[in-house]
C-alpha cells in the first residue's frame, strides 16, 4: 500500500515524446525505404520500373525470381556460399573456442601476450597483408579452391570469435568444470560435456556473426576466386550485374534473393546479431 | 586475547617471525600432471589458430613490408631498390597524391554526416519507450546487408532516368560525373554504416546516469543543453573511440567504390585500395602495390599515435 502510494508520489512527470517518435519515423523511412524499395521492384517488369519506379507493382511477377535464379547461376553459388559459411563457421568455432576456453580458464604463461597478439593483429591494415597472401595462395594453389578461403576468413575472424568467445567463458561459473574434473574427466571432456552446453549462446552469436560477414563477403572473395565454378554469390552477383545492368527487374530479383536468408535470420535472432556485431565491432 | 583467525599472524604475536606459509604462499613442486595442466594443455588449445592467423595475416605482412622495398612484378625474382617506390609514390605518382587526397574527402565525410545522423538517432532514441525495440531493429538492419546488395540498391536509386534525382528535376548521373561520383558513393556507405553507430551510442546512452538528466531539468536545461551538457559527455569515449576506427577504416575503403565505379569515371573515384588492387593485379606491379599498402598501415599508426598523444596531453580519450 504505502510502496504504491510513494509510487504515484514519485513518479516522473511524463515526458512528451512525440517530438522523437516523428523524427525517428523519418530515420526509419530513410532506411528501410530502400530496401523495401528493393523487395517491391524485384516483383515489377522491367518496362514497369520506368513508369512506375517508387510505387507497388500492378502485377506481381514471380517469374522474376526464376529468370534471375537461372540466369545468375544462384543454385552453383549458393552452393559455393553455403560451403564457404559452413566451412568458417565450423572451422572458427571450433578453433577458436579452444583457444578462448583456455585463455578464459586456464590462463597459461603467455596468455596476455597472446591477447595483446590478437588487438594489434586485428587492426592492422588488411591492404599490409593481401597482396603477398595472393601470391603466397598462388604459390600454394590455394587459389580457387574451397579451403583457401576458408582458411582465409577463419583466420580474420579469429581474433573477433576469440575475445567475445573468452568474455562468454569467463562469465560462466567455475565450480561445475571443477566438479566434472573432481568426478575424473579429462580436460577434453569437461570442454565438451560441462562447457559447450552452457556457453552455447556465446557460440551462436559468434557463429551468426561470423556466417554473416562470410555470406557479405566481397572484397577477399573478388581477389581469391576467378574460376566462375568456385565464386561466392557476391562476386557472381558482380558479374551478373556486369552483364544484365540495364535490367533491372533481374538484378532487383537477384539481390531479393541474395539478402532474404539473412533479413530473415536476422529477424528471428536480431538481439544476437546486434550484440554480435557492436561487441565485435568490425565487419572486414 | 581470544583466538581471531582473522587476524594476521603478525598482528597476534608481533616480534615473533611469521611462519612459513602464511606469507607466501608455497612454491608447488613441478609434477608430470600439474606441467601438463597449466602450460602444455592450455597451449595446445591455443596453438592451432595461432598458427594459422600467423600463417594467413603476420606472415604476408612480413612479406609485404619485404616485397616494398624491391621491384617485383609478382612472378620472377624481385630486385632490391631501396626507398624508390616510395620516392614514386610520393613525388612523381600524382594518381597516388589524388587517391590519397579521396580518401581523405572520405574520412571527413564519414566523420561528419554519419556521426551526426547518429547521434541525432540515439539521443531520440534513448528517450522514447514504446517501440524502442522496433527502431532499433528497423534502424540497425541496412548494416547487415551485404556491399554488394547496398551498392545495387543505391545504383536504382540513383540512376538518372526515373531514380531520386529525378525527382527534383536533376536528370545527370550521380555516378557518371567526377565531381559527384565520390559523395555519392560514400553516401551510400554511409546509409549502411550509421544504423552500427547509433547502436553503439544508444548502448552508451543508457548507462548514463538518470539523475544527471533530473538535475539538467531542474536548472531548466532544454533537449539541446541536455545534449550539449549530459548526454555528449556520458558518451565522450565510445565517440572518440569509433572516431578513431573510422579513421582507420576510412584508408581502407575497397567494396562500394569498387562496385559501384571501379574508380571511374576518368579515375575520379580512384582511391588507394582500388589502386593497389589494380597495381597488384592488372599491372604486375606488386613491389610497389605492397608499398602502398605499407603506407596504409602507417596512416593508421599516424592516427592512432595521433589519439595517444591527446590522451597524453589530458584530453580524456
Amino acid at each position: 500500500m504505502i510502496a504504491r502510494r510513494e509510487f504515484f508520489l514519485f513518479r516522473k512527470q511524463r515526458e512528451n515524446t512525440a517530438f522523437n517518435h516523428i523524427f525517428l519515423s523519418i530515420l526509419v523511412v530513410f532506411s528501410l525505404g530502400p530496401v523495401v524499395l528493393l523487395a517491391v521492384n524485384s516483383f515489377k517488369s522491367n518496362a514497369e520500373m520506368g513508369l512506375n519506379p517508387l510505387g507497388l507493382p500492378q502485377e506481381w511477377r514471380l517469374e522474376n525470381f526464376g529468370r534471375a535464379w537461372e540466369q545468375g547461376e544462384f543454385e552453383r553459388t549458393f552452393k559455393n556460399s553455403v560451403i564457404y559459411v559452413v566451412g568458417t563457421v565450423s572451422l572458427a568455432l571450433v578453433l577458436c573456442g579452444l583457444a578462448a576456453y583456455s585463455l578464459a580458464r586456464k590462463n597459461p604463461p603467455g596468455a596476455n601476450f597472446v591477447m595483446l597478439y590478437l588487438l594489434v593483429a586485428s587492426t592492422v591494415p588488411v591492404w599490409l597483408y593481401l597482396v603477398p597472401l595472393f601470391f603466397l595462395w598462388r604459390q600454394l594453389h590455394f587459389l580457387n579452391t574451397y579451403h583457401g578461403l576458408i582458411l582465409i576468413y577463419t583466420a580474420f575472424n579469429a581474433p573477433f570469435s576469440i575475445f567475445l568467445l573468452r568474455s562468454f567463458l569467463i562469465g560462466l561459473p567455475v565450480e561445475l568444470e571443477d566438479a566434472a574434473r573432481v568426478d575424473g574427466a579429462n580436460e577434453l571432456q569437461v570442454l565438451l560435456k560441462v562447457v559447450l552446453p552452457l556457453a552455447w549462446p556465446g557460440f551462436l552469436t559468434v557463429g551468426l556473426v561470423v556466417g554473416l560477414g562470410v555470406w557479405s563477403e566481397f572484397q577477399v572473395a573478388v581477389i581469391f576466386t576467378h574460376n566462375p565454378d568456385m565464386f561466392p554469390v557476391t562476386t557472381s552477383y558482380f558479374k551478373f550485374t556486369d552483364r544484365f545492368g540495364r535490367d533491372w527487374s533481374l538484378t532487383n530479383a537477384g539481390a531479393f534473393m541474395m539478402v532474404a536468408p539473412v533479413l530473415i535470420l536476422f529477424l528471428a535472432l536480431q538481439r544476437r546479431f546486434v550484440e554480435g556485431l557492436t561487441q565485435g565491432g568490425v565487419k572486414f | 586475547m581470544a583466538f581471531d583467525s582473522a587476524t594476521p599472524w603478525k598482528e597476534r604475536h608481533p616480534g615473533l617471525p611469521s611462519p612459513a606459509g602464511e606469507k607466501r604462499k608455497r612454491r608447488q613442486p613441478w609434477t608430470r600432471y600439474r606441467i601438463m595442466r597449466y602450460y602444455v594443455v592450455p597451449w595446445i588449445f591455443l596453438i592451432p589458430i595461432l598458427s594459422l592467423h600467423a600463417f594467413v595475416v603476420v606472415f604476408p605482412a612480413m612479406q609485404g613490408v619485404v616485397y616494398s622495398f624491391t621491384d617485383w612484378s609478382g612472378i620472377g625474382d624481385a630486385n632490391f631498390i631501396g626507398l624508390r617506390n616510395f620516392e614514386e609514390m610520393f613525388f612523381e605518382d600524382q594518381s597516388y597524391i589524388d587517391a590519397l587526397v579521396r580518401n581523405v574527402q572520405w574520412m571527413l565525410f564519414r566523420m561528419i554526416v554519419p556521426f551526426a545522423i547518429a547521434l541525432f538517432g540515439a539521443s531520440l532514441l534513448a528517450k522514447v519507450k514504446r517501440g524502442a525495440m522496433f527502431y532499433r531493429t528497423a534502424l540497425f538492419m541496412p548494416f547487415i546487408l551485404p556491399s554488394i546488395v547496398t551498392a545495387t540498391i543505391w545504383r536504382y536509386l540513383y540512376n538518372p532516368r526515373f531514380g531520386l534525382p529525378t525527382l527534383v528535376g536533376y536528370d545527370k548521373a550521380l555516378l557518371g560525373q567526377s565531381d559527384t561520383a565520390l559523395w555519392a558513393i560514400a553516401f551510400a556507405d554511409n546509409w549502411q554504416f550509421w544504423g552500427f553507430l547509433m547502436v553503439l551510442f544508444l548502448t552508451a546512452m543508457q548507462g548514463i546516469d538518470p539523475v544527471l538528466y533530473d538535475a539538467a531539468k531542474v536548472d531548466g536545461a532544454n533537449r539541446w543543453d541536455e545534449f550539449r551538457h549530459v548526454t555528449l559527455p556520458g558518451i565522450r569515449p565510445v565517440v572518440l573511440f569509433m572516431m578513431m576506427m573510422v579513421m582507420i577504416w576510412a584508408f581502407l575503403v575497397f567494396d562500394y567504390v569498387f562496385i559501384l565505379t571501379g574508380g571511374g569515371p576518368a579515375g575520379a573515384t580512384e582511391v588507394i585500395a582500388i589502386d593497389i588492387y589494380k597495381n597488384a593485379f592488372q599491372r604486375f606491379e606488386a613491389g610497389y602495390a605492397a608499398a602502398q599498402g605499407m603506407t596504409i598501415c602507417l596512416f593508421a599508426g599516424l592516427v592512432v599515435s595521433g589519439f595517444a598523444f591527446l590522451r597524453k596531453r589530458g584530453w580524456d580519450i
